[in-house]
């Protein structure tokens, strides 16, 4: 029992890449067991967390379930793990949509085995970004975290999928060359790639002193940028997008409901987590400028998002405008640090992450839904499906509405809160996301308009074409995350304490 | 139970009803309509309650019902939501718990409960029709909706978000029911979805609404970060707007309190249909009736004007009876007046029965909120809830003859008339005695016929305070309004019911259930009686015998209970012109028009509403559409941006089989690899011809070797 509770992080972390290699040994010609097994597999570091969420002390501050080992002693990095209470929403977000993408990907049929592999070491990147505690770890993770994915999206991605996939893999590690000097820079400096040390070390620079030739003002811009580059083409901010539209539409349904989820998350947390602890003072320098860019995400995304006719990739642009305020809300909290608006606005960026987690891992899985019955995803071709598929409507109704921030579901509290803390010191810049807001509004109408209303089909209703209402599985899928999304609507304090605790403590 | 924990409950039952519906009870109707109507019969009990406790309490206005909950945390603090009734609360939620119920009542009629199922009914149209087999011979009859179910959790639904929103102690929960109602005006207008124009009005309503929304989320967020709370009695302490008053902003020469309330009111201009956001809500007649009345009456609009009446402390900040308008004031003013108006003039030209009603009601709101901005608190209240009661009616009445209508059609199987054309009705008042008499009472009410109707005394406080404290041009414009208003109302009246028939559908038009009338005869009750109420105490003769008790009551909503206006002669005789004039002449003008080329007021213009639909189109909506398809999609994301990376491919493919061709071949592979090699190989068969195998050569050579090593080495190191 001592073992566990002292343990739990790493077995959370790699609790599914013990799992995977478990699964390596099974035959691989029973689906049926592959499926069932990586699902179970998956269930318990979600059970896992929900332990960690019950014992962790909401009062207590820093990191909490510590542990640290000697990993690489020639370059002092330690493989040091630990969660506060804004990774901890990160991780019950990441092992919550695991198991349901697990579950939604039980139609596929092709290579199981490896494809259910292939998510279980996901899981185990996604997790360790967010329990890193040390710089190198971090890097290690967040690159792990890319090969999976590149896979799933090269092998089960649908017609475009080898430019899809090696335009994401290319831009994120591309991106990450920065981040990676930047790194290196700060192990050389310091000695040490532990975060505790360097959060504390690495602010307490006297301004004057000398770093490689240049000012620690220079050296501490660039290493900024480097960073802030890395993550922003994760999140991804405007103009770094473009890869999200092709990756998302072209992955498996269960692959875009991770990449929506929960990839597109490790940017944003790394805003968080690294950017804005490291370099309080260049955040609030450029402040202004991640304000433009999270701008142009929100706006431009929105207008992207209308302008589509493939519903996927409608669904796609929508990730952009949410993370959009994400971005927003952490350029406000960097600007305003220290102030009641700076909380507001960073536990709105939080709360937001993990809203746009459940809703658009929903709409992706809704779209995968209608696309596996009609293997298409060109809206012309929909409409009128209404009466088709009532519950199926009523479902991505629903899921739409979290998605377009109805006020009593979940987005409406994260972006009420950005839109708060971002206002009195980003003005203008909100002012304008809110033309992004108003066609948020816009693209979710097209979405139902188009896939929904009008008369009825008479093409998907009759024949060999006849569309099948959503099955058990899949409302089981989508079960857990329209209750979620209404509990954080109607009573969001449960979640925004955690987050607020430690967001009080950090900015 | 005590008051406060009732008051949290009152929103609740429809929700859970909704809820209840949609999870298990869709399947069978009369279980889900009786769920529906139990619920809305509930929240009445519960809002009866609380207003009757209300009325006990000596001083609602200082010590309201009142309690409050953490909700979500912000730093170091948190933000409370809670409930609130107050003398304001509990005047509205009176109306909007009897409106609801009556419509909620109707519904069953309206959507042909115990009918059979139609023919060739498909979900998301309107029911066609069941044919029935009687004594040998086979008719048309009404057939029930296809959705039954989901219409009941829809409206149930929108019960539960007007019911928070009045109950509601802040601005956050407020904007919480204000939405959840878009999304039901949404879902409900978009109800027959199967229709084209249904789908596109339901769009239309969602994001005309939804401009004013952000606007009022900014708002919103602007005043909760100057002030620090949202909640409504600590933003409405002395000192909280006086600061707000005095902190200019520098837009427009408004103050803080002044940007704040126009932002708040941008959203009322969508949710209320104002100009230049009143385009959605004649299109969104394409629901079904109850839902008309829902929208226009018991909800949506009015909870527009409530907000402003909400607000009204703030967007007051810094005025004082008697004293010029601030520009905020003005501003809000000039829209209302404007828009009474201005949909005044559509409505002259409209012959769909409920788009009259339409335009009528963007134009009665006009009046409530001119009255808002020229500081006429009670006035605007005391119109707010009686228009709620007469326009409920007067929709229901529309819908009643509708369904009459539609009887005939049945009857004749000739479905090209439109139903809703009032140039196909005439004669109705014979056919449906009860419908008649009750949509009277409601258009004259509409019409602000005097002492009797509910209608009169509500606006014509709001013309006499306009008069009184001298604000000429509003009060020019509203009279002109009013007239217009008993025109066109008297004009329907006219055309639908009175006559002959003048089609065969209108000669076989037939009352409609109780289901339908019975609720028609409460709100007419209403439509009456609520105007006495609120009677000024000094009106000629009969002033003072009953007691103004909405201005007693209402008032002391107010931090400072507004004065009793002094009575003045002339905005009365206006209200009696313009109310009997209009009545007069649209009468005198419809007695005897029979089809639309005898009407002289179908001007293009007017029948176009001003095109604004149009011009909307060209400016906004495509010029949006063209921006996101083809700007941003194609030219910005497919072209420049991914233009650029798609450089890097080529130039780093390029940068590659530079260093191979330029350097790695000429160089590195021919030079120094191959280049090597040939030396070696060009040396070795140059010095083949030294290997002679002679020894004494070898040592000749070595001798030679030998002596110009020693050379060099006498000569670098000891020389």
């Amino acid at each position: 029992m001592d073992f566990f509770n002292t343990h739990l992080l790493s077995l959370i972390l790699f609790l599914p890449t013990i799992a995977a290699l478990i699964m390596l040994f099974l035959p691989g010609g029973e689906t049926k067991l592959m499926r069932w097994f990586a699902f179970g597999a998956s269930l318990i570091p979600f059970v896992l967390t929900l332990v960690l969420w019950n014992n962790f002390d909401l009062n207590a501050t820093g990191f909490q379930f510590e542990e640290k080992y000697t990993w690489y002693e020639a370059i002092n990095a330690s493989f040091h793990l630990g969660v506060d209470g804004i990774s901890l929403t990160m991780v019950l977000l990441t092992t919550f949509l695991t198991p349901l993408a697990i579950l939604a990907s039980f139609s596929v049929t092709d290579r199981v085995k490896p494809y259910m592999m292939l998510f279980l070491f996901l899981e185990t990147g996604m997790l360790g970004v967010f329990m890193a505690l040390d710089l190198l770890i971090f890097f290690v993770f967040w690159e792990i975290g890319l090969v999976p994915m590149y896979f799933l999206i090269n092998q089960w991605g649908s017609a475009n999928r080898d430019y899809a996939s090696l335009k994401f893999m290319i831009y994120t590690m591309g991106g990450s060359l920065g981040l990676l000097l930047a790194v290196q820079m700060l192990g050389v400096l310091f000695g040490t790639y532990d975060l505790v040390t360097l959060y504390q070390q690495w602010n307490s620079l006297s301004a004057d002193t000398a770093l490689m030739g240049m000012t620690v003002g220079t050296v501490k811009t660039i290493a900024f940028w480097a960073f802030a580059i890395a993550f922003a083409v994760k999140v991804p901010l405007w103009p770094f997008h473009t890869w999200l539209p092709d990756a998302h539409t072209e992955a498996p349904t269960a692959g875009s409901m991770i990449l929506a989820g929960v990839l597109l998350k490790l940017g944003a947390y790394g805003f968080i987590r690294l950017v804005l602890p490291l370099y309080p003072v260049e955040a609030k320098i450029f402040a202004g400028w991640l304000a433009v860019l999270a701008v142009g995400a929100i706006v431009f995304g929105a207008f992207g998002s209308l302008g589509q006719t493939d519903f996927k990739r409608l669904v796609a642009y929508s990730s952009v405008n949410h993370m959009g305020f994400v971005v927003l809300g952490i350029a406000a909290a960097g600007l305003a640090a220290g102030t009641a608006d700076a909380h507001i606005a960073m536990n709105g960026a939080v709360l937001q992450m993990f809203n746009h987690g459940l809703s658009a891992a929903g709409m992706f899985f809704l779209v995968g839904v209608i696309y596996e019955r009609t293997h298409t995803r060109d809206l012309n071709q929909f409409g009128g499906l209404f009466p088709l598929v009532p519950v199926y409507g009523g479902i991505l109704i629903f899921t739409s509405m979290a998605s377009l921030g109805l006020p009593g579901l979940n987005g409406f509290v994260s972006e009420f809160l950005v839109v708060r803390g971002a206002y009195p010191v980003l003005k203008i810049y909100t002012a304008i996301s809110m033309l992004g807001l108003l066609f948020t509004g816009a693209y979710i109408l097209k979405g139902i308009m188009k896939v929904l209303h009008g008369p009825l089909n008479e093409h998907w209703a009759h024949g060999e074409h006849k569309l099948t209402e959503i099955n058990t599985r899949e409302i089981l899928v989508m079960v857990p995350l329209m209750a979620l999304i209404l509990v954080i609507g109607v009573w969001p304090s449960w979640i925004l304490e955690v987050i607020n605790k430690a967001v009080v403590a950090l900015f | 139970m005590t008051t406060e924990s009732l008051i949290w409950l009152i929103p609740l039952p429809p929700v859970l009803a909704f809820f209840l519906i949609v999870l298990f009870t869709n399947k069978n109707k009369a279980l889900s309509h009786s769920v529906a109507v139990g619920a809305a019969f509930l929240s009445w009990l519960g809002a009866m309650i609380v207003f009757v406790r209300a009325l006990g309490v000596e001083h609602l206005g200082e010590h309201p019902f009142e309690s409050s909950i953490n909700w979500l945390p912000t730093g170091e603090t948190w933000l409370k939501i809670g409930v609130l009734v107050d003398p304001l609360t509990a005047a509205v939620l009176f109306f909007v718990a009897w409106t609801v119920l009556m419509i909620f009542i109707y519904s069953i009629g309206y959507h042909n409960y115990g009918q059979p199922a139609g023919d060739h009914d498909h979900k998301g149209l309107p029911p066609h029709g069941a044919t029935v087999e009687e004594h040998g011979h086979k008719r048309v009859v009404p057939s029930i909706e296809p959705m039954y179910s989901r219409f009941f959790a829809f409206i149930g639904l929108f019960a539960f978000g007007m019911f928070t929103l009045v109950v509601s102690d802040n601005l956050l929960t407020l904007f919480v029911g204000w939405e959840i109602m878009g999304l039901c005006s949404y879902l409900l207008i978009g109800f027959w979805y199967g229709k084209p124009s249904a789908r596109n009005a339901a769009i239309k309503a969602f994001m005309t609404t939804r401009i004013g929304d952000v606007f009022m989320l900014i708002g919103i967020a602007f005043l909760y970060s100057v002030t620090g709370t949202l909640s409504f009695r600590e933003i409405f302490s002395e000192e909280i707007l006086h600061t707000l008053a005095s902190v200019p902003t520098g837009v427009f020469g408004l103050s803080a309190a002044g940007l704040i309330a126009v932002l708040l009111f941008i959203g009322t201009v969508g949710k209320s249909a104002q100009w230049p956001l009143h385009v959605w809500l004649p299109d969104a007649m394409e629901g079904p009736t109850p839902v008309s009345a829902m929208i226009h009456a018991a909800t949506m609009v009015s909870a527009g004007v409530y907000a402003v009446i909400r607000m009204f402390p703030l967007l007051t900040a810094g005025w004082h009876e008697g004293a010029a308008l601030t520009p905020a004031m003005s501003f809000v003013a000039f829209i209302g007046a404007f828009t009474a108006l201005f949909a005044a003039t559509i409505a002259v030209a409209q012959n769909d029965i409920k788009r009259v009603l339409a335009y009528s009601t963007i134009s009665q709101l006009g009046f409530m909120i001119a009255a808002l901005g020229i500081g006429a608190y009670i006035a605007a209240v005391f119109h707010l809830i009686t228009h709620a009661f007469f326009k409920a009616l007067l929709f229901l009445g529309s819908g009643s003859v509708i369904h009459g209508m539609e009887h005939g059609v049945l009857h004749t199987g000739n479905h090209n008339v439109d139903p809703q054309d009032m140039f196909n009705m005439g004669g109705l008042r014979k056919k449906m005695p009860i419908t008649f008499w009750t949509f009277l009472i409601g258009g004259f009410a509409l019409s602000g016929f005097p002492l009797v109707t509910a209608g009169f005394w509500s606006k014509d406080e709001i013309l006499a305070d306009a008069f009184v404290n001298g604000h000429m041009v509003v009060f020019a414009t509203l009279a002109i309004a009013a007239f217009m208003t008993a025109f066109y109302t008297m004009r329907q009246i006219t055309l639908t019911f009175l006559g002959q028939a003048r089609t065969k559908e209108a000669e076989h038009a037939q009352e409609t259930p109780f289901t339908m009338t019975v609720p028609l005869m409460i709100l007419s009750v209403f439509a009456i009686g609520y105007g006495w109420v609120g009677i000024p105490e000094h009106f000629p003769l009969i002033g003072g015998l009953v007691p103004n008790w909405f201005h007693e009551f209402v008032g002391g909503t107010l931090a400072e209970h507004p004065p009793v206006l002094e009575f003045n002669i002339v905005p009365l005789l206006t209200s009696l012109v313009v109310a009997l004039g209009g009545l007069g002449l649209g009468w005198y003008v419809y007695r005897n028009v029979n089809s639309p080329a005898e009407d002289k007021l179908q001007i293009n213009v007017l029948k176009n509403k001003w095109y604004f639909d149009e011009i909307y189109e060209v400016v906004f909506i495509k010029p949006a559409l063209w921006f996101s398809e083809v700007f941003v999609s194609q030219w910005m994301d497919k072209g420049f941006i991914d233009g650029i990376l798609h450089v890097f491919g080529p130039a780093t493919g390029g940068v590659g089989s530079a260093i191979r061709n330029y350097f790695d071949i000429p160089f590195i592979n021919r030079f120094l690899g191959d280049g090597t090699a040939d030396a070696t190989w060009w040396v070795g068969k140059n010095l083949r011809p030294i290997q002679t195998g002679r020894i004494q050569q070898y040592l000749v050579l070595s001798l030679i070797v030998l002596f110009l090593v020693g050379g060099l080495l006498y000569y670098f190191l000891l020389a």
